[in-house]
């Protein structure tokens, strides 16, 4: 038996309200390629960033040994030093600084006065030369594509005598042909002795290239399959990603007739704003009924928050296409300003980002939406503000000191339910919720899905965009399942498992 | 002594302003104190209150400022000077053709940096170079001193002088009713507000409290209404002051649009997803901006009498440090008109202080230059404190 390069045991993190791993164990035998599979959120990125540094030690419990010894990384040179290379999902190189300059960023070649540039540049481009990359360092990044980027970042890697390269989602943005470079170039450098563990979603590329699978749900690893002949099933895999009961984590549907189609949209097209020609959205197809509550499913980047955005008020995207169908007819929403006068509100995703002004009290996000509506020409009345907020506080059981609160020193759930607020107050009769229910508690969850079905029960059109598939499946009444800008499967209720979802977007993956 | 402690560091600058005034009245031997200089605070120093007005409502949108409101204050000044003495053009007219420069240029810069997005402070350091430019070749193409004057009398007597002038050390009487009016309504205003918010039940201050608050305000309110009253009756300047801060407190507080104006600073996007169209409330800041150093301006040329190539220099950063000091978030989305007022007369009177202590007018910018270090360096600090609490 090979030696054991790098053993986790035992690993617990917990962020705020969230046990995000839980007693998570990992053995990576030298020389081989291992790979981790998981939902979205299942604590795959979080293992890696307790391995890698970056969350330090101390502020999780569990021991790693790695070379046969335990090491405390305190950040991320700790890791690197001892040849643990991390390569995220989110590309991070310097568009406008050369293949060169962006390989040695932080490991300078040189002296520490000076940089060597000469030096530099020979070691890049003999660096270059084993990943298979034919360009001079001397180009810039932002010249080449994100396949070439991609092999950048590994010869990055390289550079800093990587002995165990783990790659997060290497191909999530790659085509076939360059995915196919990209795994072939792994089988190599481990014919060549390297280590490496690879999270991917697509499991096609993980039974191509890997030794070894190991599945995290929920924080927790599950098992761990050899995978010897590189053939296993997909469905093999699956089967362990999903093998969760879905309990009474959700509050029963009000029994609740489901009117006529609300709104509708039909081949909705949607341009990368900054990319020229890339579709974000792509044809799609899709329609709510009054009281209804439609999931969109899918993997993080399938499109989902896009076409939410697109359709509220153009709020994303460019040289959008397609026509918005409400009540039956059609629609032109050019502004946000408009979208919100038909009754439509978007819950961004990105709370904190995206949707509340952190620095200011609750009653003053509650009302941003909809400040009109509290206002004399122009002039705010403040009584009736305070009023509002404090309905909706109670309303939603916010938990807070008072409404003159500022939201940024509310808990994740509470800002949540703030935000929901908002836009109840806005008075829409369409939802789009985009992961109502991210990075909050369990109890939080569950006060959040009880407000979700009030609004169905009150006639609301409500659409819930959402990675995780138990909520997808516990609270939708029809699914979409969105991949790659597509619609590629829509399911009932009935027929809805997390096995179909998943069989959906995987093989909407391989272009079957 | 919680309570205490909040009161104290709610009202630090208010505070420390205070004590500076008694510093400076104790080091030059009570001369801060006279009518002369209460006189001379006000007229000396109203150009920046009416610019950092127009700075506060750029700044709250994300900390953005405007470096050319000081040159175009000689720009326009110039203009306006040659109209009236150079072209003969009657006052009026005169006033239009000002403030409809200030409106061409206002919409032309906000047009640059909302629907552009050129930042801020690069589009105005080309309004810093180019209006200090203009106007000095306008001045100099019109005279041989490089000054326009005399300006003519019944633009003097819009923008400055005095209301219902007497000669100095007699009672000016109107003076001193204005004050006991503004009194009057002040503590009016303090008593039918707090008994509003009981009868809807929502916490109001303590009679005590109210009756502190009430007795201080027309205690500062009486003490220059009486000391002016004089250095021989209300200066003109002082209405025209007033006047802008009224509105713009009610703007700022009251209003959607004031509303609008901080959530941008505080979030931007999540006020562009909530409906507002936040390009339309970053073109307003700078129109309102060029409007305001416009009539900031009128009170310039007034008060020399003349258009000259020098005037308006440093009137911006004048006008970003009264912000600064006042407790405008140099990040954007928090600040009042009146922290403005307290910064903008906090630094009139560290000024006016030193210069009557006949301290050397180069270490009088090293300590301006501290002081505002120590503003902003307190202020992110306090708050520190109160968001780890």
């Amino acid at each position: 038996m090979a030696k054991i390069l790098l053993e986790m045991k035992n690993i617990v993190k917990e962020f705020p309200g969230v046990k995000a791993l839980d007693n998570v164990n990992l053995k990576v035998e030298e020389g081989e390629i291992h790979a981790l599979v998981g939902e979205n959120g299942a604590g795959k990125s979080t293992l890696m960033n307790v391995l890698s540094g970056i969350y330090p030690y101390g502020t999780y419990s569990g021991d790693i040994v790695y070379d046969g010894e335990v090491c405390q990384f305190n950040k991320i040179k700790d890791s690197e030093e001892k040849g643990i290379v991390i390569i995220h999902q989110e590309l991070a190189l310097i568009p406008y600084m050369t293949i060169g300059e962006n390989m040695f960023l932080g490991n300078e070649r040189g002296k520490k006065s000076a940089i060597d540039w000469n030096e530099t540049y020979r070691e890049a481009d003999k660096y270059l030369k084993m990943v298979g990359l034919q360009e001079s360092s001397k180009v810039l990044i932002k010249d080449i594509g994100t396949g070439k980027q991609q092999l950048v970042e590994i010869a990055k890697a390289l550079a800093k005598h990587a002995k165990l390269l783990i790659l997060d989602e290497p191909t999530s943005s790659l085509n076939e042909s360059d995915s196919k470079a990209l795994l072939d170039l792994m089988l190599k450098f481990k014919e060549e002795g390297m280590t490496s563990i690879i999270i991917s979603h697509k499991l096609n590329e993980v039974s191509y290239v890997a030794d070894k699978i190991t599945v995290i749900r929920d924080g927790s690893t599950i098992e761990t399959i050899d995978n010897p002949d590189r053939k296993i099933p997909e469905d093999r895999i699956i089967r362990g990603m999903v093998g969760r009961e879905i309990t009474d984590r959700f509050p029963k549907r009000p029994d609740v007739k489901i009117g006529d189609v609300k709104m509708e949209v039909k081949d909705w097209t949607v341009y990368h704003p900054q990319y020229e020609g890339r579709k974000v959205v792509d044809g799609v197809n899709m329609y709510v009924r009054r009281g209804e509550v439609v999931g969109i499913s899918g993997l993080m980047g399938a499109g989902r928050t896009e076409l939410a955005m697109s359709i509220f008020g153009k709020s994303y995207g460019k040289d959008i296409q397609g026509t918005l169908l409400l009540d039956g007819k059609e629609t032109n929403l050019k502004t946000i300003k408009d979208a919100i006068k038909a009754k439509i509100a978007y819950v961004t995703e990105d709370r904190k980002g995206n949707g509340l002004v952190l620095s200011n009290p609750i009653k003053i996000n509650t009302t941003l939406a909809n400040l009109d509506s509290i206002s004399n020409k122009m002039v705010i009345d403040k009584d009736k503000e305070y009023q509002v907020a404090e309905e909706y506080r109670q309303k939603l059981k916010t938990k807070c000191p008072s409404v003159e609160q500022n939201v940024g020193n509310l808990s994740g759930g509470n800002q949540q339910k703030v935000l929901l607020a908002k836009w109840m107050f806005a008075d829409p009769d369409i939802l789009i919720l985009d992961e109502p229910t991210r990075g909050i508690d369990v109890g939080a969850k569950y006060e959040i899905y009880c407000i979700i079905n009030d609004l169905a029960a009150a006639g609301k059109s409500v659409i819930m965009i959402s990675s995780e598939l138990p909520e997808v499946l516990g609270m939708s009444d029809r699914i979409y399942v969105m991949n790659e800008g597509q619609i590629v499967g829509e399911l009932s209720k009935e027929e809805a498992s997390q096995e179909k979802i998943m069989s959906c977007i995987l093989k909407s993956g391989r272009g079957e | 002594m919680k309570k205490a402690t909040n009161i104290i560091r709610k009202n630090t600058m208010l505070i420390i302003l205070v004590l500076v005034f008694l510093f400076f009245t104790i080091t030059t031997g009570g001369m801060m104190f006279t009518s002369l200089q209460f006189n001379a605070l006000i007229t000396q120093n109203s150009y920046v209150y009416i610019l950092a007005t127009g700075m506060l409502m750029c700044m709250l949108t994300g900390g953005n400022i405007d470096l050319a409101c000081g040159s175009f204050v000689c720009f326009v000044g110039a203009v306006g000077a040659k109209c009236m003495v150079t072209d003969g053009m009657s006052t009026p007219v005169a006033i239009l053709i000002m403030l409809g420069i200030g409106i061409v240029y206002g919409c032309i810069l906000g047009f640059l940096i909302a629907y552009l997005n050129i930042p801020p402070w690069i589009a105005t350091l080309a309004g810093f170079l180019a209006f200090r430019g203009w106007g000095t070749a306008i001045l100099s193409a019109n005279s041989s001193t490089g000054s326009i004057a005399p300006i003519p009398k019944d633009f003097l007597a819009i923008f400055s002088g005095k209301l219902f002038e007497t000669a100095p050390g007699i009672l000016n009487i109107p003076c001193l009713l204005v004050g006991i009016i503004a009194s009057a309504i002040v503590v009016a205003i303090n008593i039918t507000g707090r008994n509003a918010k009981l009868k809807k039940g929502y916490a109001a201050d303590s009679v005590a409290a109210m009756s502190v608050k009430s007795v201080l305000t027309v205690a500062v309110i009486m003490l220059f209404a009486y000391k002016l009253a004089y250095a021989g009756g209300i200066p003109t300047t002082l209405v025209w002051v007033t006047v802008i801060v009224l509105i713009y407190t009610f703007i700022t507080s009251k209003t959607t649009i004031g509303r609008y104006f901080y959530t941008i600073g505080g979030n931007a996007e999540a006020t562009r997803l909530s409906g507002v169209d936040t390009k339309k409330i970053m073109f307003l800041a700078y129109l309102n901006m060029a409007v305001l150093t416009v009539i900031s301006t009128f009170l310039v040329v007034a008060r020399f009498q003349a258009a000259n190539s020098t005037a308006g220099t440093n009137y911006e950063m004048d006008a970003i440090s009264a912000c600064v000091v006042g407790g405008v978030s140099a990040y954007g989305g928090s600040g009042s008109v009146f922290g403005m007022i307290v910064g903008a007369t906090l630094i009139g009177v560290i000024n006016l202080g030193m210069s009557l202590m006949g301290i050397d007018a180069n270490w009088q910018k090293v300590v301006k230059g501290v002081v505002l270090l120590g503003a902003v360096v307190f202020e992110i600090v306090n708050n520190k404190n109160k968001s780890t609490k």
